[in-house]
């Protein structure tokens, strides 16, 4: 019953959507304003009866309604309550309806705050959101309905949630990445309406930027999420593998970074306006792709892909109209958008255009390695995996393109910076970062292995971006640090994230400097020493947990006299499926982690154990989450929230 | 020529040959570093090259492991189903890894055949198996069906 009324629900939400995507957009042809209006309350509705598909879907979960393939084929009656609400968007049935959820949620978010603009721009903006929307309902309702029943042949226990998945990573990782990919659903919308009215100015510009952060933060935070969840879950301490899926992510957050720099150029100068309207309709097409390619299973085999062709071939059509569709508009209406405007060399808007390509350069390279072992299998070239050195070839030296030119493009100023005062501003922050990068190696590294040159470019590149984000900030404020307060959000919000990705940078490239793996034999009192750690096995005892049972190792980890941590890692076997599962034990502090976990039994009670000293790993995602919280506080800038000048404009204009 | 297209010529210019150094670049790269995926037979017929980095896997063949008594040195057959090939590896083998499963490990062949891997995937969940892997199956199945039938063609000629 309760499935049933989810699937009802979710039939009306469709409806919902279907007029929401036409009546707005017709009205704004025609000039009826009760049309172009309605769009907010269909906006509201849709909201309301996707959510109550999916609460229905969550409780079927609850109550172990096995009945339903998609509870079956992913829950199971022992899995913890936590785990059984995650399952909801484990596969691709639920995750799809998450990902329609939050659309409604986005679109109606717009509705309600999207009243300065016109309301034309209004209704078509509400209309293509609507469009998408119906594209996804039809998906869920045609190829991918959660709420089919296993009748009459009910199991009477489920297969159980994927191990790896019950994880509070997990709980939150897919919302958080959702939220982003989906959230550029709102820029591209803004983009396409825009291209349909064939007008855009500055206070678009304006109005559209806070949306773009907050889709940003939101894509920012579940990427790092994800990094972190692989790092700790997957069991062998690695933070980032140029998986497919894992490029499917970063590639709409390069274009969002991207669009995020851009359309700061549009809005204060007026300047790349076509070229903002391009990035918009860019980041939400690779959040698509991205989609699709985590979810079509084309990336585990474009024959399973074939072999399974409904849902494929359907998303395969809905990236061909959407794609298609809005860069054949951008084609028709794109060359009239863009103004003159003039800048210099060494202005500002130069330093973003730089910023643009290099991105811009490092999304073409990843979606090349990524795509390339899928159209070479399809053209029977073979079956063919690219290695991460090709990612590493090129995205190491863009990447450090970015730093250097972001610690010049602080000092830039807008429409021309003089060239003599840009090259007076390098050499204290050059000075600082120098020393650092020739001592401070011999302060972190272990003293026997000598000076690490990797160590020593990180800290070049790190300190030099964090110098001149400092010196910057000093002469802004002065001595007086109440004058914090007076700085604009998005300024510091800036420099916020701008630190985040130095320390990012730090920690990528201390612990490729320093980072220590051991994979050994151990039998209960051998003990090894790495990196100046002793680690002592003191062996391995039978453990049961709430739907496992495990084999669980100590491992006491001393420096020198002192002790350090007593580990416990794990190896599940989790009692549904009866998969196997490392449960790795983690001593975590911000200049190392000790990483322990244990491989399989060997003859005589010893084990095969994996001992790691992970050198500022934490710095990483102590990065990321800072980016993200730079991203935030810009998004917050009171200028964004001045509805009058706006709507002033608009009389001004009538 | 005029200056201002004089000054587009040259941003014109600038740009084909950027590209063309990017595009040249990647495809060197994308040359270096693809894996190509090789069956256990395609290996024995000498198909694969020796000394480069490839992926190959099977069936792990059943009370083929063995382990090193003092490291983590171990060695094991994969099939698929025709041939055997040996892989050699040194430290942890993951989760699933088991007898009778599929596993592809990546690495460079050596002079005796023996695939000498840097690293061993198993299949990542209890439903799964690779699909290179079950396509190598399939070909030496297919190949089976083939001689069997010629075979049988002979059989009856004679």
């Amino acid at each position: 019953m309760i499935a049933e009324l989810g699937h009802f629900a979710l039939i009306i939400a469709l409806g919902l959507a279907l007029m929401q995507s036409l009546v707005p957009m017709v009205g704004s042809f025609k000039g009826y304003t009760a049309w172009m209006r309605l769009g907010h309350s269909l906006s509201y509705g849709q909201f309301l009866f996707i959510a109550i598909s999916f609460i229905c879907l969550a409780t079927a979960f609850w109550l172990d309604d096995f009945s339903l393939k998609y509870v079956s084929q992913n829950s199971n009656t022992q899995l913890p309550n936590q785990y059984k609400i995650s399952a909801v968007w484990a596969a691709h049935e639920g995750s799809l309806l998450l990902w329609a959820l939050i659309l409604a949620g986005w679109t109606a978010a717009v509705a309600r705050f999207s009243r300065p603009l016109p309301l034309e721009l209004r209704a078509r903006i509400l209309s293509v959101l609507g469009a998408i929307s119906v594209g996804f309902a039809l998906f869920l309702i045609l190829t991918s309905n959660p709420f089919e029943r296993l009748l009459p042949m009910t199991p009477m226990q489920g297969s159980d949630l994927n191990p790896l998945l019950q994880d509070i990573g997990l709980i939150i990782h897919p919302p958080m990445l959702y939220m982003g990919y989906v959230g550029f659903a709102v820029p591209f919308a803004f983009a396409i309406a825009a291209l349909i009215g064939g007008q855009f100015d500055s206070a678009w510009a304006r109005w559209s930027r806070p949306w773009i952060n907050m889709a940003w933060v939101f894509l920012t935070i579940g990427i790092t999420l994800g990094s972190w969840w692989a790092y700790y879950e997957l069991g062998w301490g690695g933070w980032w593998f140029w998986d497919p899926v894992e490029n499917a992510s970063l590639m709409p957050w390069l274009a969002g970074t991207a669009l995020m720099h851009s359309v700061s150029a549009t809005e204060k100068r007026g300047v790349f306006r076509s070229w903002t309207l391009l990035l918009a309709i860019f980041a939400f097409s690779l959040s698509l792709l991205g989609t699709f390619l985590v979810r079509s299973g084309i990336l585990t085999s474009v024959h399973a892909f074939a072999a399974d062709p409904e849902r494929g071939v359907f998303m395969l059509m809905f990236l061909a109209v959407v794609i298609g569709g809005s860069l054949m508009l951008f084609a028709l209406r794109g060359p009239a958008m863009s103004k003159v405007a003039s800048y210099s060399g060494w202005s500002r808007e130069a330093m973003l255009l730089i910023n643009n390509v290099l991105l811009v350069s490092s999304l073409t390279m990843i979606l090349i390695g990524t795509l390339y072992p899928l159209i070479a299998d399809v053209l029977e070239l073979g079956k063919i995996s690219v290695g991460p050195p090709y990612f590493n070839f090129f995205f190491v030296p863009l990447s450090v393109g970015l730093v250097v030119a972001m610690g010049i493009a602080v000092f830039s100023k807008w429409k021309a910076t003089d060239s003599k005062f840009l090259l007076s501003k390098i050499p204290l922050p050059l000075a600082i970062a120098v020393v650092g990068a020739i001592s401070l190696p011999f302060v972190l590294g272990d003293t026997d292995s000598g000076y690490s040159v990797t160590a020593g470019l990180t800290l070049l590149l790190s300190l030099w971006l964090l110098a001149t984000i400092v010196i910057d900030l000093k002469a802004k404020i002065g001595t007086d640090l109440t004058r914090v307060a007076k700085l604009s959000h998005s300024y510091l919000g800036m420099q916020l994230a701008h630190s985040g990705l130095a320390i990012l940078v730090l920690g990528v490239g201390l612990n490729a400097a320093y980072d220590e793996i051991r994979e050994l034999r151990m039998a209960p009192g051998d003990s090894a020493t790495i990196s100046g750690y002793q680690f002592d096995f003191k062996g391995v005892n039978p453990v049961a947990g709430p739907n496992f049972t495990a084999y669980r190792g100590q491992i006491t980890v001393t420096k020198g006299d002192k002790w350090v941590a007593n580990l416990f890692p794990e190896k599940r076997q989790y009692n549904a499926g009866g998969q196997v599962m490392t449960e790795a034990a983690i001593d975590p502090s911000l200049a190392r982690d000790i990483y322990v976990s244990l491989g399989e039994p060997l003859a005589e009670g010893a084990w095969a154990v994996s001992l790691q000293v992970k050198a500022f790993v934490r710095c990483i995602w102590l990065g990321g989450i800072l980016v993200g919280l730079g991203g935030l506080i810009a998004a917050t800038d009171r200028r964004y929230r001045r509805r009058k000048t706006l709507l002033e404009n608009k009389r001004a204009e009538a | 020529m005029h200056p201002i297209r004089k000054q587009r010529l040259q941003v014109v210019l600038l740009i084909v040959v950027a590209s063309s150094v990017a595009v040249g670049l990647m495809a060197y790269m994308l040359g270096q570093n693809a894996n190509y995926f090789f069956t256990p037979s395609q290996v024995l017929q000498g198909e694969a090259p020796e000394n480069v980095r490839i992926r190959a896997g099977g069936m792990v063949v059943e009370g083929s492991i063995e382990r090193s008594t003092d490291s983590l040195e171990v060695s094991f057959l994969v099939t698929d189903g025709m041939a055997n090939l040996k892989v050699s590896y040194s430290g942890i083998l993951p989760d699933l890894f088991a007898e009778g499963e599929a596993a592809i490990a990546t690495g460079k062949l050596d002079e005796n055949n023996v695939l000498q891997a840097t690293q061993v995937l198993a299949k990542h969940d209890e439903n799964y198996t690779p699909p290179e892997v079950a396509d190598a199956m399939n070909k030496a199945y297919e190949m089976k069906q083939k001689e069997k039938q010629q075979q049988q063609y002979q059989e009856g000629y004679e």
